[in-house]
């Protein structure tokens, strides 16, 4: 048997490597991959929490999420190709509509 | 056959639910048809709890339908609840009774009007609010009718909004009648802090067991009084009523004489026993009800105006009721309300009658010799002013003598003297209005004379029941010279009515007194006649004789233009001087300050909006490890 | 068997996401994360949980990624877009990824010790997933369903052309 710890230890080095990811990318498309990959890390520490507790709603959360992050990745993407088109660029940095 | 009373306010309520929602669409026919149903139907029930109430014995009253729990916050409860008991039940009689009768004569009055139906939806709504009034077991449930019988009179007498005075007359009568509710507020107030309920039942148990001291009773009453003047007219609020006439003439016979100015006697008389513990709050009721009774009587002897003489009049009348409660007669002070209702709706809509004939004259120096043209109109008329001006068999002279016979009972001579001179202005004032209306040489327009004709059977129809009435009406309370016990009136309400000590009269007495008023009221006829019939010269010669007395009387003695100056301007002033140096400094400083504030906070804070979402994400993880970090440690 | 199937997907996901750190080309990135992501599906499998490791691949391998890179194909940026040149920023990233880390191994600490092995056997048995999923989750699972149609919706009206354009 696999020891819990791993696949937490796992889960929180693919975590924190997403989130490394988003900082040091700079184009949009890649950081929206590095929310993808903090996404499943989540999902795989839900479900080795789910196998310890020997529950499946762990299971059914991650089914939750999994289908949240298709919808969240669909209109995600639509909304960079719409900056893209309007901007001609997909740099983070030049995207600051949101300035105060 | 009580069990249905509390249908009784419902019914209108429902049927101005309908017209609110779909009045417009209606057909005018069938507006009409259910307007006047819901007041009969209300009617209806009204007598038949009544029969019902007459069966019960008085261990069961008051009957209460608790309709649902409406505030409930700490120690304070009110409940929307109903009660039936003998006042109540007289009062939705006249309301229901009398306000049917004028809803039908409206039929035949507004027919032509544009606003048709918001004008059954206003009436339905008034009928309403002025059975919650009467009824509501609280004085909350009653502030309620209150304030809505307030409301329905600004949108009645401004019903004619495009016309600047009858907008202004409206805006008059719910601003001096809001200075009144305020007191009235402020007497609720000191009750649910000192009595800690606005049940009436609870509160008349709390005064009969000492919960108060009787100078704190005597500022309850004296507040609640100075509500009851501005809803009924009385010194120094009076100004709004006679300026109400600028609505409909019905809505003038039903608001502004049978029922809405009464709800200030009725409230006195609901509030009976404070007034009687309190007694010298008693003896101020009395005395501004004499002084207004006679005040206002004087007012009505110079005006030409058909409608503000009748106007006057009610002013005055009530004056006589709230005598009656005054000197602890509430049940002569009831009586007295309760036959006014019939003989002043009956006067108002005889004078709308009048007007309706005349194409809206008001003036009556330009009317006189009208009697032959309005055969149904004028018989009619000439009861309601023989009714009111106190000459025996008709309602008048019971319900008056009996205010005036408890006054002079109770020692209050002056009270007495007032009123029996006030019996003699409201007999000359009534009779001037008659001979110069209906006697005399035409001096119509000529305009007006050619559709000079007689009003339809739905106006005079209503004339005819209510002058059968105001025949009849008395005999319900009969003087005790007739016999004793024969008052049935007074009985009715001694469940209700705190009976102080009774001073009895001796026949021979009250004889006398009732000699004394009838003399008076023939005096003022005979008066009118010499003046206006036997020798017309002399009403000019008196003015020209005191023209300084006829300026003050005709301009009612400059009350208006004395609150003028008093309130309105200095109010004017006062707001111009609070507008300049707190409005604008201090107010509008705090506003701007706390803009510029936002402003400065805003600026600071929005150097964190940098727009990159790197950024963004930055702060959102470290916002994560400090919210970690907490948890952890 | 199961330790050193774990520790060869683990070492393969982590080496794919760091060449997705390292590579400037974007399709490569996705291809990267492709790779990711099938791992993460086996190790879901390592964890009883089938029926989602299935959907991992099927869905995230699948379906997103399949989105990410018809993107990076209608965009087709000829040059790829350099790594981070505030350098600072990149400096301060790490940082932080260690706090975190530290941060996430204290605070799942308490749980380090090995779970026992009477876990059930087959607990991620499909079936079972499915009756629960249509019994005591039916309204968030329909729920969803109306959220996936309007992220449908929502997409094909943002980027649809407009005709003033």
């Amino acid at each position: 048997m696999i020891p819990l710890s791993y696949f937490l230890i796992l889960s929180i080095i693919l975590f924190v490597l997403g989130a490394i990811a988003f900082f040091v990318k700079r184009d949009l498309i890649t950081q929206f991959m590095a929310i993808e990959i903090m996404f499943s890390a989540a999902n795989l520490a839900i479900l080795a929490f789910a196998k310890a507790a020997t529950s499946l709603d762990g299971q059914i959360i991650v089914f939750f999420v999994i289908t949240v992050a298709a919808a969240e990745a669909a209109v995600g993407l639509a909304i960079i190709l719409l900056i893209f088109r309007q901007k001609k660029t997909i740099k983070s940095e030049d995207i600051k509509l949101m300035k105060g | 056959m009580t069990d249905y009373f509390w249908l009784i306010p419902l019914i209108p309520a429902l049927s101005t639910l309908i017209l609110v929602l779909f009045g417009q669409k209606l057909p005018k026919k069938y507006v009409s048809f259910q307007a006047c149903f819901a007041v009969f139907a209300s009617f209806a029930i009204s007598v038949i709890s009544f029969i019902g109430l007459l069966q019960t014995s008085h261990e069961h009253l008051p009957i209460i339908k608790n309709l649902f729990s409406w505030i409930y916050a700490g120690n304070f409860q009110a409940d929307l609840a109903l009660q039936l008991d003998p006042l109540s039940s007289i009062m939705t009689l006249v309301v229901t009774g009398v306000g049917f009768l004028i809803h039908v004569y409206s039929v035949g009055y507004m027919a032509d009007d544009e606003g048709y139906t918001r004008y059954f939806t206003y009436l339905n709504l008034f009928t309403f609010a002025m059975l919650i009034l009467v009824m509501g077991s609280n004085l909350v449930v009653m502030f309620v009718g209150w304030e809505g019988v307030g409301l329905c009179s600004y949108l009645l007498i401004g019903f004619w909004f495009d016309k600047h005075s009858a907008a202004n007359a409206g805006k008059k009568a719910f601003i001096v009648n809001r200075i009144g509710d305020a007191a009235f507020l402020l007497g609720i107030f000191f009750i649910f802090i000192n009595i800690g309920s606005g049940e009436f039942s609870i509160i008349n148990q709390a005064i009969g067991s000492g919960a108060i001291t009787q100078s704190l009773a005597t500022l309850i009453a004296i507040l609640l009084f100075v509500g009851a003047t501005g809803k009924s007219a009385q010194i120094p609020l009076y100004i709004w009523l006679p300026d109400a006439m600028e609505g409909p003439t019905p809505v003038s016979a039903l608001i502004h004489a049978a029922t809405m100015v009464t709800a200030g006697v009725y409230m006195v008389a609901r509030m009976n026993v404070l007034f009687t513990f309190s007694g010298s709050a008693n003896s101020v009721v009395a005395i501004i009800g004499a002084v207004t009774a006679v005040f206002a009587a004087t007012m009505a002897l110079t005006q030409n105006d058909i409608k503000r003489v009748l106007a006057y009049s009610t002013i005055s009348q009530i004056g006589y009721m709230f005598i009656g409660c005054g000197v602890g007669a509430y049940a002569a002070g009831m009586f007295h309300l309760y036959t006014h209702a019939f003989f002043k709706s009956l006067l108002f809509l005889a004078a709308g009658s009048v007007m309706h004939a005349l194409s809206g004259e008001l003036n009556m120096q330009k009317m006189g010799g009208l009697r032959k043209y309005l055969p149904l109109t004028y018989p009619t008329f000439l009861i309601g002013a023989i009714a009111i001006a106190g000459i025996p068999f008709l309602s008048g002279f019971f319900s008056k003598d009996a205010i005036l016979t408890s006054a002079y009972a109770n020692g209050q001579y002056l009270v007495w003297a007032l009123g029996i001179f006030g019996a003699v202005l409201t007999a000359f004032y009534m009779f001037r209005l008659i001979f110069l209306t209906f006697f005399g040489n035409e001096r119509l327009e000529p305009a007006a004379k050619s559709h000079l004709h007689e009003s339809p059977p739905a106006m005079t129809i209503p004339l005819v029941l209510l002058a059968f009435f105001s025949i009849v009406a008395g005999y319900v309370g009969l003087p005790v010279v007739v016999g004793k016990n024969l008052d049935f009136f007074g009985r009715f309400l001694e469940p209700v009515i705190h009976k102080a000590h009774e001073v009895h009269l001796s026949l021979g007495t009250e004889w006398m007194l009732i000699l004394i008023s009838v003399a008076v009221a023939v005096t003022g006829i005979f008066i009118a006649w010499v003046f206006y019939i036997k020798n017309p010269k002399i009403p000019p010669n008196l003015v020209a004789r005191f023209p300084g007395l006829y300026k003050i009387l005709y301009n009612k003695y400059y009350v208006d233009e004395i609150y003028n100056t008093l309130f309105v301007n200095s109010t004017i002033k006062g707001s111009e001087i609070v507008y300049d140096h707190f409005d604008l400094k201090v107010i509008d400083g705090a506003v701007n300050g706390s803009a510029k504030a936002t402003n400065f906070f805003g600026k600071i804070l929005s150097y964190f909006q940098t727009g990159f979402i790197k950024d963004y994400a930055l702060i959102f993880l470290l916002g994560a490890i400090l919210l970690l970090g907490y948890l952890l440690f | 068997m199961a330790h050193f199937l774990f520790f060869l997907l683990a070492i393969i996901c982590i080496a794919s996401v760091l060449g997705m750190i390292i590579s400037k080309d974007q399709a490569y990135n996705a291809l990267f994360l492709i790779v990711a992501f099938v791992c993460m599906g086996g190790l879901f499998a390592l964890l009883e949980a089938p029926f989602i490791a299935a959907v991992q691949i099927i869905i995230y391998a699948g379906a997103i990624m399949i989105l990410f890179i018809f993107v990076i194909m209608m965009i087709n940026l000829r040059k790829g877009v350099g790594p981070e040149k505030k350098r600072w920023t990149v400096y301060f990233a790490v940082v932080i990824a260690f706090v975190l880390i530290a941060e996430l191994v204290l605070t799942v600490k308490g749980t380090l010790e090995p779970i026992s092995s009477a876990a059930v056997e087959k607990l991620g048995n499909p079936t079972d997933l499915g009756r629960l999923l249509f019994t005591k989750y039916l309204y968030p699972f329909e729920i969803t369903s109306i959220l996936i149609i309007a992220a449908l919706v929502g997409a094909i009206v943002l980027v649809k052309k407009r005709d003033k354009e």
